[in-house]
C-alpha cells in the first residue's frame, strides 16, 4: 500500500470533453438529421442480429425439410423456404454474424496496416513513402474485385482468406487517405509550433498528427465497411470463401439465382435485401460519423 | 501532346511490371502446391509431378520468373483443363463479349449520370438534386448481382419484356460475321436489323445492371465537382461579365468539372471490371468473367491466373487512356508532358 | 457633382438565410457614385462591403437576397430588373474585378478566348474580329507581346499579369462602372501599385466611375475621391477622401484610422484613445553602446532547392542528358546579426527568401551552407530534426502567421500554451501548471476564462494571443515573428503589435520580425534588412533604411506603399 504515495496525479484534462457532451452531441446530430438516426438504428439492429441472431431465430438455419421446400413467404416462414425447405428468415438473420465479422475484421486489419503505412509515408516521406506508394500503386493497378478473386483463388478458399483479400484491396484507399492527411499536416503551423515546443518527431506524430487524422479515418472506416460486405458477398456469390450450407448473404443470393427465372423470387430476394440494407446503413453511417467526430461542429 | 503520351507510357511501365510480379507471386510463392492446382483436383501424384517439372516449378524462383515472363511474351498463359484450349485463345474469343457489355453499360451510365449530376448542382436543393442524392447513396449500396436478379425477375418473369438471361443472342438468331467482335456493331455492319434487335434485347438488362452500379460514383462526383466549380471565382467572373448561363455552365463550369470526373472514371472502371464478373454469371454472358467463374468452380487454375493478368493489363491501359483524356482537357497537364 | 448619380443605392438591406435564421449582412445603406467618380468602400472583414457590390451586380449566392431598398443605375432599377436585362448589363455597363486574380480566370481556357467570350456575348465583336479585338484589349492593359499572351493559360502568368487580364476582361466592353473588389489583396506592394495605377489611368481616360472595395485605408485614400466606411453592415461615414482622414467624424472611422500604421506615428498611437495605454517604454536602442557579442550571427547562409529535372528519363538512358540544372537558391549567401534586446525587421516581397531565412534561423529547416551562431554556438550544424531535443530549443521560439493554422484543433488554449513547458520546462504538477498558464494568459491579455476553449471557439485576435503566450512560455531569448498580424484586421493588429512590443521589453527578448508591410516594420523594428531574390539589398537602422534608403529597390518598395494623407 506504500504505492499510494506515488499515485500519479489525475491526468490533465485538456482535451477530452466529458463523455456526456459527446452523447449530447450525438443526440443533437441525430435530431438534426433523422436519416443518420435511422442509420444508427439500423446499425443497432445489425449488431443485435450479429450477436444474438443464431440463438433467437425460429428455425435451425441448416435444417432442411423437403416437405416444405420452395414455399413463398407466409406466417410460418416469413421469408419463405428454399429448395431444401430451410427457413430463409432464420438463415438471413443467422448470416448477419458471418457477414458482419468478415467486414469488421477486414476493415480493422486494413485500418491498422493501411493507416499506419500511410501515416508513416506522409509524415516521414523519403523511402518509406516510396515503398508504401509503390505497393499501393501496384494494388491499384488491378481491378480490385478481380484482384480479390485472384488472391482468394491462390491463397485457398476460406473465410480468413476473404478477410485478407478484402483488406488488401482496401489498402491503397487507407494508405492514400492517411498519407495525404499526414502530409498536409506535416508542415502545418500547429505541428511546426509543436516542434518549437520541443516535441520529438515521434511524439509529434502521435500527439499532433494521428489524433487529427482519426476523424477522417473513422469516416473512411464506416464507408468501407459497406464496400467490404459487398466485396465479401460478391466473392461468395461466385463460389469463393464461404461454402454451402453455411448461411451467408452472398451465397444465399447465388443459390436463389436459378429460381428467379421460374418465379421463386424470395430465395434470392431476402438475403439480397439484407445485404443491401446493411451496406446502405454503413454508407449513411459514414456521414453520421463524420458529423460526430468533427470538432468544428461540436459546440 | 505526343510528349504527354510518352510521359504517361513511362509511368505505365512500373504498373505493368508490378502486375506481372504480383500475378507471378500469386501462383508460385503462396502456400499450397501450385502443381496440384494446375493439375486439377482429379490428378494423380504422378501427373502432378509431371506438371511440376513441365512448369519448371522445381527450379529456383528467379529462373521460374524468367520462364514465366518468357511465356508471357509469347502469349502463353497455359492451357485450360476445362476447355482444353490455350487460355490466351479462350480469353481472346471471349473478351469482345465482356468489352461490349462493359462499354455499353458505361455508356448508359454516363448518359444518365452526367446530366443528372450537372442538373443537381445547377439546381441545388430542387427535386432533381434530391433524386441525385438518392441515386448516389442507394446506388453504391446495391450489390450488383442482386440488381441483376431483380431486373431479370421484373422484366423477364413478370413483364416478359426481356428475353431469358442466357447469353448474347437467343438460339434462333445467327451471329453476324465477326469484325469488331461487338455484336451490336457487327450486325450493323452486316446490315442485319434482326440480329441487331436480338443482340440489343439481350444486352440491355445486363448493361443496365452495370449502369445502375456505376451510376452512383459518376453522379456523385459530377454533382460535387460541378458544385465546387460553380462556386469558384472564375465562374463568378464569368457571371459578372454577363456571359449567358449556357456559356457559364457549358464552357466554363462543365469542362472544369469534368476533370475530377475523368479521374473518377479510373475507379469506375475498376469497379466495372469486377462487377462484370458477377453480372456475367447472373446473365450467363459468355465473356471472360464467366469463363473465370467456371474455372474457379472447376479449380482450373491457369484460366484464373490468365484472367487476372489480362484484366489488370487491360485496366492499366484504360488508366493510360484516362490520363491522356485528362491531358486533352487540362492544358496544365498537357504542357507539363 | 451631378444631380443624379450614376449608381444610386438607397436604403439597401441584404439578407442571408443561414442555419441560424436570417442574417442581415447589409443594413439599409445609402451609397451614391457619380459619373467619373471613384468611391472607396472601406471596412474590416464582415462589414458587408463585398456583399454590397455583389448585390449591385446581382451575383449574390443562392442564400442571399435583397430584402429592401433600391439600386438605381442610370435610370434602371437593378433590384427589379429581369435576369436577361442584368446579364446584358453585366460586363457591358457594369464590370467587376476580384481579388485573387489567378482564381478569377478559367484555368483551362486561353486568356484571349476568355476575353473573346465577353466581347461576343455583348456583341462588341464578330467571330471574325474577336481575336483582333481581344488582342487590342490586352494591349490596352499594357501586356507586352499580346499576340503571344492571347494563347496563354492563367497558370502560365504571374499574379499581376493575371490581374491585368481580369482588368482587360472587365474593360473590354467599355462599361460605365467598374467595381474593384480588393483588387490587389495578395499581390506584392510594387505589383499593387502598378495594377492600381493602371486601373486609375484606364478608368480616367474613359470617364468611368469606379467603386474600390478595400480593407486598406491607405489604398482608399490614395486612389479615391470619396470614401464610404462600413461597419457590421452599416455605412457609418461618407466623406471626401481628403476629409475623412483629416477629420474623421464617426468613432469607428477614428478607430480604424488610428489603427492604420502610417509614417510619423509611434506604436502606441495605434491604440484607441479611450483604451488605457501601456506606459511608454523608451525604446532602448540596442545598437547604441551595446558592446556585448550579438545574440545571433548569421554568416553566408544559403538554402538551395533542387530544380525538377527537365531532361527525360529516356534521354538520360541514351546518354543525352542535358547539362545539370543549377539548383534554385531561395536564400543566397546572406549575413546579418541580431543584437540583444533589438527587433530586426526582415522585409521583402513574396519569394524573396525572408520566410526561408526565418525557418532556418528557427531551426525548422536545414541550411545548405553557412553558419547560424546563436549565443556563441553554431546551431546551424545541428540538424533540424534533432534541434527539438537540445536545451537550445527553448531559447528560440516563433509566432506564426496564421493563428488558426498554428493551433492544434484538438487542444484547448491551455494545452497549447503549456505544450512547451510540458516538453521542456521544469514545472510539474497540475496546479503549478495551471497557475503558470493563467499567468501567461494574463500577460498576453487573454481572459482566463477562455483558456479552456478550443481554437474554433476563439476569435482571430484571441488565437493570436494564444500563439504568443505559447511562444513566450519558456521566456526565450529570441522570438521570430512571421507576419504575426497578416491575418488580422487592423484594429486587432494594432493591439497585438503593442502587446508584442511590451512583452519584448518586459521579458528582455530579441525579435526577428518578418513582414512585407513596411509601415508596421517602421513601428516595431530597430534595424531593418531588405531582401530580394534571396539576397540582402540593404540593411541598417530603421530610420536609415526607411527614411533615407540607399538601394533603388528599397525606394521602389517605399514609394509603392499607398499613403493616407496626414
Amino acid at each position: 500500500m506504500n504505492d499510494m504515495s506515488k499515485v500519479e496525479p489525475p491526468p490533465l484534462r485538456f482535451e477530452a470533453p466529458p463523455s456526456t457532451s459527446l452523447l449530447a452531441h450525438a443526440r443533437h446530430i441525430v435530431s438534426e438529421n433523422p436519416v443518420t438516426g435511422l442509420a444508427f438504428g439500423l446499425f443497432a439492429l445489425i449488431l443485435f442480429a450479429a450477436i444474438f441472431g443464431p440463438s433467437i431465430v425460429p428455425y435451425d438455419p441448416l435444417a432442411s425439410n423437403t416437405n416444405s421446400a420452395l414455399q413463398g413467404p407466409s406466417a410460418a416462414h416469413w421469408f419463405g423456404t428454399d429448395q431444401l425447405g430451410r427457413d430463409i428468415f432464420s438463415r438471413v438473420v443467422a448470416a448477419t454474424r458471418l457477414d458482419f465479422t468478415i467486414a469488421v475484421a477486414s476493415v480493422a486489419l486494413v485500418f491498422l496496416l493501411g493507416g499506419l503505412a500511410g501515416v508513416a509515408a506522409g509524415f516521414f516521406g523519403g523511402w518509406v513513402d516510396t515503398i508504401v506508394g509503390r505497393v499501393a500503386d501496384t494494388i491499384m493497378a488491378f481491378p480490385l474485385f478481380v484482384l480479390a478473386m485472384g488472391i482468394v483463388a491462390a491463397l485457398g478458399n476460406s473465410v480468413t482468406n476473404i478477410v485478407i483479400a478484402t483488406a488488401i484491396i482496401n489498402f491503397p484507399l487507407y494508405a492514400r487517405v492517411a498519407r495525404a492527411e499526414a502530409n498536409v499536416r506535416r508542415e502545418a503551423g500547429f505541428v511546426q509550433a509543436a516542434r518549437l515546443s520541443g516535441n520529438s518527431e515521434w511524439r509529434l506524430l502521435l500527439t499532433q498528427i494521428v489524433p487529427n487524422i482519426m476523424p477522417i479515418m473513422a469516416v473512411q472506416m464506416s464507408l468501407t465497411m459497406g464496400y467490404a460486405i459487398l466485396n465479401a458477398a460478391g466473392l461468395s456469390f461466385i463460389g469463393l470463401g464461404v461454402r454451402p450450407p453455411t448461411p451467408e448473404w452472398g451465397i444465399m443470393v447465388a443459390e436463389g439465382a436459378s429460381f428467379i427465372v421460374s418465379g421463386e423470387w424470395w430465395i434470392a430476394f431476402f438475403p439480397g435485401l439484407a445485404l443491401m440494407t446493411a451496406v446502405f446503413c454503413f454508407n449513411l453511417l459514414g456521414d453520421g460519423v463524420r458529423d460526430l467526430v468533427d470538432p468544428q461542429r461540436r459546440n | 501532346m505526343l510528349g504527354l503520351i510518352v510521359a504517361r507510357l513511362k509511368t505505365t511501365l512500373p504498373s505493368i511490371i508490378g502486375v506481372i510480379v504480383v500475378t507471378f507471386l500469386l501462383t508460385r510463392v503462396l502456400p499450397g502446391d501450385t502443381a496440384a492446382y494446375f493439375a486439377g483436383p482429379a490428378a494423380t501424384p504422378q501427373a502432378i509431378a509431371e506438371i511440376r517439372s513441365k512448369l519448371g516449378l522445381d527450379q529456383p524462383l528467379p529462373v521460374q520468373f524468367v520462364a514465366y515472363v518468357g511465356a508471357l511474351v509469347k502469349g502463353d498463359l497455359g492451357t485450360s483443363l476445362t476447355t482444353g484450349q490455350a487460355v490466351t485463345k479462350d480469353l481472346a474469343a471471349r473478351l469482345p463479349a465482356s468489352a461490349e457489355l462493359t462499354l455499353f453499360g458505361l455508356l448508359i451510365s454516363m448518359a444518365i449520370a452526367l446530366p443528372l449530376g450537372v442538373l443537381a448542382a445547377v439546381r441545388q436543393g430542387s427535386w432533381i438534386d434530391h433524386l441525385c442524392r438518392i441515386v448516389a447513396t442507394a446506388g453504391v449500396s446495391l450489390p450488383v448481382f442482386f440488381t441483376g436478379l431483380l431486373l431479370v425477375y421484373v422484366f423477364y418473369f413478370i413483364l416478359g419484356w426481356a428475353p431469358a438471361p442466357l447469353g448474347r443472342l437467343d438460339a434462333f438468331a445467327t451471329e453476324p460475321p465477326r469484325i469488331s467482335g461487338f455484336l451490336l456493331i457487327d450486325s450493323v455492319i452486316a446490315r442485319d436489323p434482326e440480329t441487331f434487335r436480338a443482340a440489343l434485347s439481350q444486352i440491355l438488362l445486363p448493361a443496365l445492371t452495370l449502369a445502375i452500379f456505376s451510376l452512383a460514383p459518376i453522379t456523385r462526383m459530377t454533382r460535387a465537382s460541378m458544385l465546387a466549380v460553380l462556386g469558384a471565382d472564375f465562374v463568378r467572373t464569368a457571371r459578372a461579365s454577363g456571359l449567358s448561363s449556357r456559356t457559364v455552365i457549358g464552357t466554363y463550369a462543365f469542362r472544369n468539372a469534368m476533370l475530377p470526373v475523368v479521374t473518377t472514371l479510373g475507379m469506375v472502371f475498376s469497379f466495372l471490371l469486377g462487377a462484370n464478373v458477377l453480372v456475367e454469371k447472373v446473365f450467363a454472358w459468355p465473356g471472360v468473367g464467366s469463363y473465370a467463374v467456371e474455372a474457379l468452380i472447376a479449380s482450373d487454375y491457369a484460366p484464373i491466373q490468365g484472367f487476372v493478368l489480362t484484366m489488370a493489363i487491360l485496366y492499366v491501359i484504360l488508366n493510360l487512356a484516362i490520363d491522356i483524356l485528362y491531358g486533352v482537357i487540362d492544358p496544365r497537364v498537357r504542357l507539363e508532358g | 457633382m451631378t444631380a443624379k448619380p450614376l449608381l444610386d443605392i438607397k436604403n439597401l438591406t441584404v439578407e442571408f438565410a443561414t442555419r441560424r435564421g436570417t442574417v442581415q449582412a447589409v443594413k439599409s445603406i445609402d451609397i451614391g457614385v457619380g459619373k467619373g467618380e471613384t468611391v472607396a468602400i472601406v471596412g474590416e472583414s464582415g462589414s458587408g462591403k463585398s456583399v454590397t457590390s455583389y448585390a449591385v451586380v446581382r451575383i449574390l449566392d443562392r442564400a442571399g437576397r435583397v430584402a429592401e431598398g433600391s439600386i438605381g443605375f442610370s435610370g434602371i432599377d437593378l433590384v427589379g430588373a429581369s435576369e436577361a436585362q442584368m446579364r446584358d448589363l453585366r460586363g457591358r455597363e457594369i464590370s467587376m474585378i476580384f481579388q485573387n486574380p489567378r482564381a478569377a480566370l478559367n484555368p483551362i481556357r486561353k486568356v484571349g478566348k476568355q476575353i473573346e467570350d465577353v466581347l461576343l456575348q455583348h456583341v462588341q465583336a464578330t467571330r471574325a474580329t474577336a481575336r483582333a479585338k481581344a488582342i487590342e484589349a490586352l494591349e490596352k492593359v499594357r501586356i507586352a507581346r499580346p499576340e503571344e499572351r492571347y494563347d496563354a493559360y492563367p497558370f502560365e502568368l504571374s499574379g499581376g499579369m493575371c490581374q491585368r487580364i481580369v482588368i482587360a476582361l472587365a474593360l473590354a466592353c467599355q462599361p460605365q462602372l467598374l467595381i474593384a473588389d480588393e483588387p490587389t489583396t495578395g499581390l506584392d506592394v510594387t505589383t499593387q501599385k502598378a495594377v492600381m495605377d493602371l486601373i486609375v489611368e484606364l478608368t480616367r481616360e474613359r470617364g468611368m466611375s469606379t467603386i474600390l472595395i478595400t480593407h486598406d485605408l491607405g489604398l482608399a485614400a490614395a486612389y479615391s475621391d470619396k470614401v464610404v466606411v462600413m461597419e457590421k453592415g452599416r455605412v457609418v461615414e461618407t466623406a471626401a477622401a481628403a476629409e475623412i482622414f483629416c477629420n474623421p467624424q464617426h468613432p469607428y472611422t477614428r478607430r480604424l484610422m488610428q489603427a492604420t500604421p502610417r509614417v510619423g506615428m509611434a506604436l502606441r498611437d495605434l491604440l484607441p484613445e479611450a483604451a488605457a495605454k501601456p506606459p511608454a517604454v523608451p525604446r532602448i536602442l540596442a545598437a547604441a553602446g551595446n558592446a556585448a557579442a550579438p545574440l545571433l550571427r548569421v554568416e553566408n547562409l544559403v538554402k538551395e532547392y533542387p530544380r525538377p529535372a527537365t531532361g527525360s528519363l529516356l534521354a538520360k538512358l541514351i546518354g543525352k542528358a542535358e547539362p545539370e540544372n543549377p539548383a534554385f537558391r531561395a536564400v543566397d549567401g546572406i549575413s546579418f546579426e541580431v543584437r540583444r534586446g533589438e527587433t530586426l525587421g526582415l522585409v521583402g516581397e513574396s519569394g524573396c527568401g525572408k520566410s526561408t531565412t526565418s525557418m532556418m534561423v528557427n531551426r525548422l529547416l536545414d541550411p545548405t551552407s553557412g553558419r547560424i551562431v546563436f549565443d556563441g554556438q553554431d546551431i546551424g550544424a545541428i540538424p533540424a530534426k534533432q534541434f527539438a531535443l537540445t536545451p537550445l530549443r527553448r531559447r528560440i521560439q516563433m509566432v506564426f502567421q496564421d493563428p488558426t493554422d498554428s493551433l492544434n484543433p484538438r487542444f484547448t488554449a491551455e494545452r497549447a500554451i503549456l505544450d512547451p513547458i510540458l516538453r521542456m520546462g521544469s514545472l510539474k504538477g497540475r496546479d503549478a501548471l495551471r497557475a503558470r498558464c493563467e499567468e501567461l494568459a494574463t500577460l498576453v491579455g487573454l481572459p482566463i476564462e477562455l483558456i479552456d476553449r478550443f481554437p474554433h471557439q476563439l476569435s482571430g485576435g484571441q488565437k493570436a494571443r494564444v500563439g504568443i503566450a505559447r511562444a513566450i512560455a519558456l521566456e526565450p531569448d529570441l522570438v521570430i515573428l512571421d507576419e504575426p498580424t497578416a491575418a488580422l484586421d487592423v484594429s486587432v493588429q494594432a493591439v497585438v503589435l503593442n502587446l508584442l512590443e511590451e512583452l519584448k521589453q518586459r521579458l528582455r527578448m530579441s525579435y526577428i520580425f518578418v513582414s512585407h508591410d513596411l509601415n508596421v516594420v517602421r513601428l516595431l523594428c530597430d534595424r531593418v534588412i531588405v531582401m530580394r531574390t534571396g539576397e540582402i539589398v540593404e540593411q541598417g537602422t530603421a530610420e536609415e533604411v526607411l527614411g533615407a534608403p540607399q538601394a533603388e529597390y528599397t525606394r521602389e518598395l517605399l514609394t509603392a506603399i499607398p499613403h493616407p494623407p496626414l
